[in-house]
This record gives C-alpha cells, sequence and structure tokens, in this order.
C-alpha cells in the first residue's frame, strides 16, 4: 500500500496532464455535438425535403454504426482517403458526431415539446424564423433538454475512454500505466475510476445549476435545496421532463 | 358559395376573403367564402363550434395556410396571389411586409414564461420594427397603464393571474400599432368574475381607437356593445349578417335564430 | 472506389463470414447482458425503496459510481482482478451489471408512474403489501418500462464493442483482426459499422412503435 502511495504520488504530474487530455476530448467533443445537434435538431423539423432528408438520415447513420467502429474508422481508414488528423482531432470528431446525432433527437424532441401556441404567438407579432427561435422557443426548450443533455456529457466522458487505444495519453492511459508500474489492480483501478468519478461529478454539478438558472429564467426556480443541485440522478425518458423537482 | 358581404363605403376594405377555401384532410371548413371588412369595422363572427369563425381568424394571422383563393388587406395580396392562371404562395419576406399590420390576441394569451411582463411587450416593437428600447418602453408603460397592469412590469408571466396574463396580451398585440386586431374568444379560458375586466380594457380600446377588429366570442353582450356588424357562420359559410341590434333581437335566418336561443338561453 | 484501389471487394467478402460469426457473440452479449441488467436493475429498484437510509445511501454512491465512470475502464479492471474467470462471462457479467445502474432508473420511473390511486385501490380491498406488489404495481410499472429496455438494449448493443478491450472476439474484434492480419482496414471496419446500424436502426423503429403504442 505505502510502495503503491510512493508511486501515486510520484505519477500526480502526469494525472494532471492525462486528466487535461480527458477533458479536452470530453468538452472538445462537446461543443462540436451541441453545435451539430442544434444543426441536425432543427434540421429534422423543417418542412424542406432538402434539409429534412440529409439530418434524417445522417442522425440515424451516427447513432446507429457504434462509437467505437466510428473512432477506429476515422483513426484507421479516414488517412487511407487522405485525411490524417492528430489522434486527439480524431477523438473529438468521433465524440462529437455520435453524441452530436444522439443530441439532435434531445434538441429536436425538446423543440417539439414546446407548445405550439409559442410559436403561434412569434406569427402574431411577426417575428423572423431566427428571431423566433433565438428568443422564445430555445429558451423554454432549453430548460428541458439539459437534463437529457447532462445524460449524455457523461456518456461522452465515458466515451472517451476510448481515447486510449488511439495512442492518446488520457485517464485511462494513465491508469493502465500505474496498474503496470505498481502491479495493484485494485488500488490502480479504484483511483482512476475515482478520477472520472470526479469529473462527471463536477460535469453534472455545473449542468445542473444550468438548469436551475434556466427554469429560473422561466418563472419556475424552485429554490432547489441542497440535494437537487448535488443529486445526481439521471434523467429518464420523458420522466425527465417532468419528473425533476416533483419527486420527493 | 356565398355571396360578398362587403359593407365597405369606397375606398379598399381592411380585410378581403376571395374565394377562399380551407379544407383540414377530407372536411371542408371553408368553402369558397368570400367577404370583407371595411377598415374601422369591428365585426364578431358568431356560430357554433366548427363552423370555421376560428379558421377565418388563424388564416388571417398566417397561422393556418389555405387551400384555395386570396386573403388581401388593404387590397395588397398577402399568403397567396395568382401569376397568370398559377396560383402561388407568397414568399414568407413579402407576407411579413403585410402582417405588420395584423395583431392577435389569443384564447390561451400565449405569453413567453421566459421574458417578464415589459420585455413580452417591448420584444417585437425592438425587434421587429426596429424602435428605439427606450421609445418602446414608454410605450409599453403606456400600454400597461391603460390595461391597469403597471405594477406587474417586471413580473414573469406565470407569477399572474389568466386575467391579468391577458390584459398583457392586450398589451402586446396593441404595442406594435396594429391596423388589424384578431381576437380569438379572448375570454373563454378566464374566470367569470374576470371576464369583465377583460371586457372593459378591450372597449375603451375599441373606443378609443381606429383599428379594425375581426372577434370571435361568446359573448353576446359584448358583441353587441362593441361591434358594428355581426356575421353568422354555418358550415363554413356566411347564413345572416346583420348590424348587432337587429341580429340579436330580430334574427331572421333560421339557423341564426337556433343558435342564438342555444346561446343567450 | 474500386477504381483507385482504395476499396477491395474480395477482402469483403473474405471478412464477411468471420464477422458474421463475431455478430452472433454481439448478439449474445447483448442478451445475457440484457437479461443481467433487467433483473438486477429491478432488485436495485427495489432496494432503492427501502425505508433504511443504510440501505439507500451507499446503495446510491455504488450505482452512481458504476454509472458515471466508464465502462471500458470497469471492463479491463474486472478482467484484471478476475483473471481465472472466463472472459465472456467477464465480460457479459460487467455489461449487465453496468446497464444494471441505468435499469434501475428505468424501473423507478416506471413505479413512480403507477398511478397512487392503484396503491389506494389495493389498501381498500386489503391485499397484502407483498400481493400489492406482484399483482397490481409491478405488471404496471413492466409494462412502462418495456421503451426504456428496449433502448437500452439497443444502446448496449452498441456499446458491446468495448469488449475488443478484454479480448472477447465479437464483431469489432475480429474486423480488428482482420484488419491487423491484412493491413486493409477499409473493409472490415466499413463493413461492421454497416451490420450495426442494420441491426440497430430496424430494432430501433420497433421500440420506437413500441412507445407510440404505449405511450
Amino acid at each position: 500500500m505505502s510502495d503503491f502511495l510512493q508511486t501515486l504520488t510520484s505519477r500526480l504530474p502526469s494525472l494532471g496532464d492525462a486528466i487535461l487530455v480527458t477533458l479536452e476530448l470530453t468538452l472538445g467533443g462537446a461543443v462540436l455535438a451541441m453545435a451539430l445537434a442544434l444543426l441536425l435538431g432543427f434540421g429534422a423539423r423543417t418542412r424542406s425535403l432538402w434539409v429534412r432528408g440529409p439530418s434524417r438520415v445522417f442522425i440515424e447513420f451516427f447513432r446507429g454504426t457504434s462509437l467505437v467502429v466510428q473512432i477506429f474508422w476515422i483513426f484507421y481508414v479516414l488517412p487511407v482517403f487522405g485525411f490524417k488528423m492528430e489522434a486527439l482531432a480524431v477523438g473529438i470528431v468521433a465524440l462529437g458526431l455520435n453524441f452530436g446525432a444522439y443530441g439532435a433527437e434531445v434538441v429536436r424532441g425538446s423543440v417539439a415539446s414546446v407548445p405550439a401556441s409559442q410559436w403561434e404567438a412569434t406569427i402574431a407579432l411577426n417575428m423572423s424564423w431566427f428571431h423566433r427561435v433565438r428568443r422564445v422557443i430555445f429558451p423554454q426548450a432549453w430548460a428541458l433538454m439539459i437534463p437529457m443533455l447532462t445524460n449524455l456529457l457523461i456518456q461522452l466522458l465515458k466515451g472517451s475512454a476510448l481515447a486510449y487505444y488511439i495512442t492518446l495519453h488520457d485517464v485511462n492511459f494513465w491508469t493502465t500505466q500505474l496498474r503496470r508500474a505498481t502491479s495493484e489492480t485494485v488500488y490502480s483501478f479504484t483511483a482512476g475510476l475515482l478520477v472520472y468519478f470526479v469529473i462527471a461529478y463536477l460535469l453534472t454539478w455545473g449542468m445542473n445549476a444550468l438548469e436551475e438558472r434556466a427554469k429560473r429564467r422561466l418563472g419556475r426556480g424552485t429554490r432547489p435545496s441542497l440535494r437537487d443541485v448535488v443529486g445526481l440522478r439521471p434523467a429518464v425518458g420523458t420522466a425527465a421532463i417532468t419528473g425533476r423537482g416533483t419527486a420527493a | 358559395m356565398t355571396s360578398s358581404t362587403s359593407t365597405a363605403q369606397g375606398g379598399v376594405p381592411a380585410i378581403e376573403f376571395k374565394d377562399v377555401v380551407k379544407r383540414f384532410g377530407d372536411n371542408v371548413v371553408l368553402d369558397q367564402l368570400n367577404f370583407s371588412v371595411a377598415k374601422g369595422d369591428r365585426v364578431t363572427l358568431i356560430g357554433p363550434s366548427g363552423s370555421g369563425k376560428t379558421t377565418i381568424l388563424r388564416l388571417l394571422m398566417t397561422l393556418e395556410e389555405a387551400n384555395g383563393g386570396l386573403i388581401l388587406i388593404d387590397g395588397d395580396p398577402y399568403t397567396h396571389e395568382y401569376k397568370g392562371d398559377r396560383w402561388v404562395e407568397i414568399p414568407e419576406k413579402r407576407r411579413r411586409v403585410v402582417r405588420n399590420r395584423v395583431g392577435m390576441v389569443f384564447q390561451q394569451f400565449n405569453l413567453f414564461p421566459n421574458m417578464t411582463v415589459l420585455e413580452n411587450i417591448i420584444e417585437a416593437p425592438v425587434n421587429v420594427l426596429g424602435l428605439k428600447k427606450a421609445d418602446a418602453v414608454a410605450r409599453a408603460e403606456q400600454l400597461l397603464e391603460q390595461v391597469g397592469m403597471s405594477e406587474k412590469r417586471d413580473f414573469k408571466t406565470n407569477q399572474l393571474s389568466g386575467g391579468q396574463q391577458q390584459r398583457v396580451a392586450i398589451a402586446r398585440a396593441l404595442a406594435m400599432d396594429p391596423e388589424i386586431l384578431l381576437l380569438d374568444e379572448v375570454t373563454s379560458a378566464l374566470d367569470p368574475e374576470i371576464v369583465a375586466d377583460v371586457l372593459g380594457v378591450l372597449r375603451e380600446i375599441a373606443e378609443t381607437t381606429d383599428i379594425t377588429m375581426l372577434l370571435v366570442t361568446h359573448e353576446m353582450q359584448f358583441a353587441r356593445e362593441v361591434s358594428n356588424r355581426v356575421l353568422m357562420f354555418d358550415k363554413g359559410q356566411i347564413v345572416e349578417e346583420a348590424d348587432p341590434e337587429t341580429m340579436f333581437t330580430h334574427p331572421k335566418h333560421e339557423r341564426t335564430q337556433e343558435f342564438l336561443k342555444a346561446v343567450l338561453g | 472506389m474500386t477504381e483507385n484501389g482504395i476499396w477491395n471487394w474480395e477482402h469483403a467478402w473474405e471478412v464477411l463470414p468471420d464477422l458474421l460469426e463475431g455478430l452472433v457473440v454481439t448478439i449474445e452479449a447483448t442478451v445475457v447482458g440484457m437479461a443481467i441488467a433487467s433483473i438486477l436493475g429491478l432488485f436495485i429498484a427495489l432496494a432503492m425503496r427501502s425505508p433504511s437510509r443504510w440501505v439507500t445511501i451507499p446503495l446510491r454512491f455504488v450505482v452512481d459510481f458504476i454509472r458515471m465512470t466508464p465502462l471500458l475502464v470497469q471492463l479491463v479492471f474486472v478482467w484484471l482482478l478476475f483473471s481465472t474467470i472466463p472472459t465472456l462471462v467477464v465480460g457479459f457479467t460487467v455489461l449487465g451489471v453496468h446497464y444494471a445502474t441505468y435499469m434501475s432508473e428505468v424501473y423507478r420511473a416506471g413505479i413512480e408512474a403507477v398511478p397512487k390511486g392503484q396503491w389506494e385501490a389495493a389498501t381498500a380491498l386489503n391485499l397484502p403489501k407483498s400481493r400489492t406488489w406482484r399483482a397490481v404495481i409491478l405488471p404496471q410499472a413492466v409494462r412502462n418500462t418495456l421503451p426504456g429496455l428496449g433502448n437500452y438494449a439497443i444502446s448496449m448493443f452498441k456499446e458491446t464493442p468495448f469488449l475488443f478491450a478484454i479480448s472477447v472476439v465479437e464483431m469489432y474484434t475480429k474486423a480488428q483482426q482482420y484488419g491487423a492480419l491484412t493491413f486493409s482496414y477499409i473493409e472490415p471496419l466499413t463493413l461492421v459499422g454497416l451490420l450495426f446500424l442494420l441491426v440497430s436502426y430496424p430494432t430501433s423503429l420497433l421500440v420506437r412503435r413500441m412507445e407510440i403504442r404505449l405511450a
């Protein structure tokens, strides 16, 4: 145990680097995913078949073909076509594409559950489409989508552990190195998993704070109990839309 | 087929329907409807539910698409036009120019929950009409005063009762300075004791402005006080048209008699 | 695609039987994993309703910990820890336990969605607690959970390639092996992706239909 602690301490600086890589993958992937999710989520709702069709195909394709396959395809196969990217970029792009497709469904669903009467009011006030979405529809959909986006963000963080297999030195890599150096499987992996857990916890905490803010903007501020802010209960389907706050 | 019921005395009518057809699936709601409303007119549409009266307001607000015919605002084509023989949709860009003249108050208020009362009112004047924010706020405050909601200026909308929300919604519609105001059963979602407040606000607007008003309502007393013309609809057609006094005391058509008997008891 | 010789149909035909063999393992993993997840998830959900904090708080922590840390790392961890247990068993079990934490939330939501009146009616009929659960609440709750179960089955199916990390030879690993052997990754990796799509898309349509029917 003390040997292990000694090795662990000496490896703390490299843990910092590893966390940085994992965070770069997670946040980079999340930003790309969110941008795609907005584009495809609204694209899948338009009347024009030329926009809706490709959006749907894109969504179903990247949801259907497994993150693992996608990341290795981009890593091994894409260079054959002349697209060679750094491993970090491969990770971010793969995570972004995959979770962007999932996010698109969240965006589409949340926008669809903003009452049609809100759209009608924006038409009656003669707003442009972009203005409607930006000022009226999206702020309301946003409050609905955050719990589901939180789930996706945690999934994305977990998926980022694949990066180790495309040569990146992330937390997963750091964990296996620690085990190799100490031969302590239980301690090493517990340490590694704890690091992931803390990151996931902080991300969830941040997202819950965002959700509270979004709700307060809609005048549905719940003055959250500590448990609501700190709690980690995941959203399940539509229950996430109504279940939160009312659950005892 | 309904004959034109225009009462426009010279000048271009504010609203004109020409052979307007609206279907929902197989259900024909409006069948080649013709009618017009003169500038400054206050017209109440009455009739049993499903007779197409709300559909007319929704067509005028472009919340529904017509399946045929023309809708003109001040003589300008609004939703569709004929290019040669072809009946084509007018693109959103051109619709928006005309739509600025039309405002609507909804049965369910439809205030934006992510904005305060004041923000609800100034949102479109600032971002659609391009008013300076200070001017929009000054106008909004004046309107809030008029509807008796000044002290709720910075409230979120879901802190308000239904009657208060509807008064804000009226102020929001008026802030766009519409030439035409559509009122779609604006008191139907309100508790009975609140209805009088909202009607009072509308009555004042009718008295102090020359906005063309088109209203669908079940409040016959209100229709009588505010409007100068009543159209009775049945199965997507106008079956009778008269000034309110005549319509409510001496309805001619059998369907009108039945309807008024059922509504007024 | 064939013009510049990037895509080789011969490779594609050669690797396809291997991939289909792998697909069988992938589907096995999903079925066994989901069976574990469904049963264990229900027990977790029921245990979480225990009035004792000595049960719920530690359980909550364990469930959160498993749910919020990477399956991939968990697989390798357990695999290294129990090197004597057959790899397939380790893989299926870890997959099942990981998803049990998700399924427990599905059951929780399903149980909470049973109307209060059902409990009250059971009380009014003086049904014993165990009978109330078995005959009244759970049948309705399970019905509520079917779409959730379907969705997680699909998502587990797409996560089975993580098993490559502990050298379970499922579909992706087959492709990887072929690629390493022949230095041509394009055919096996593309085909694996398409095979995933081929199974998961129709299944997801089925689940969606079920969701609509049950809604």
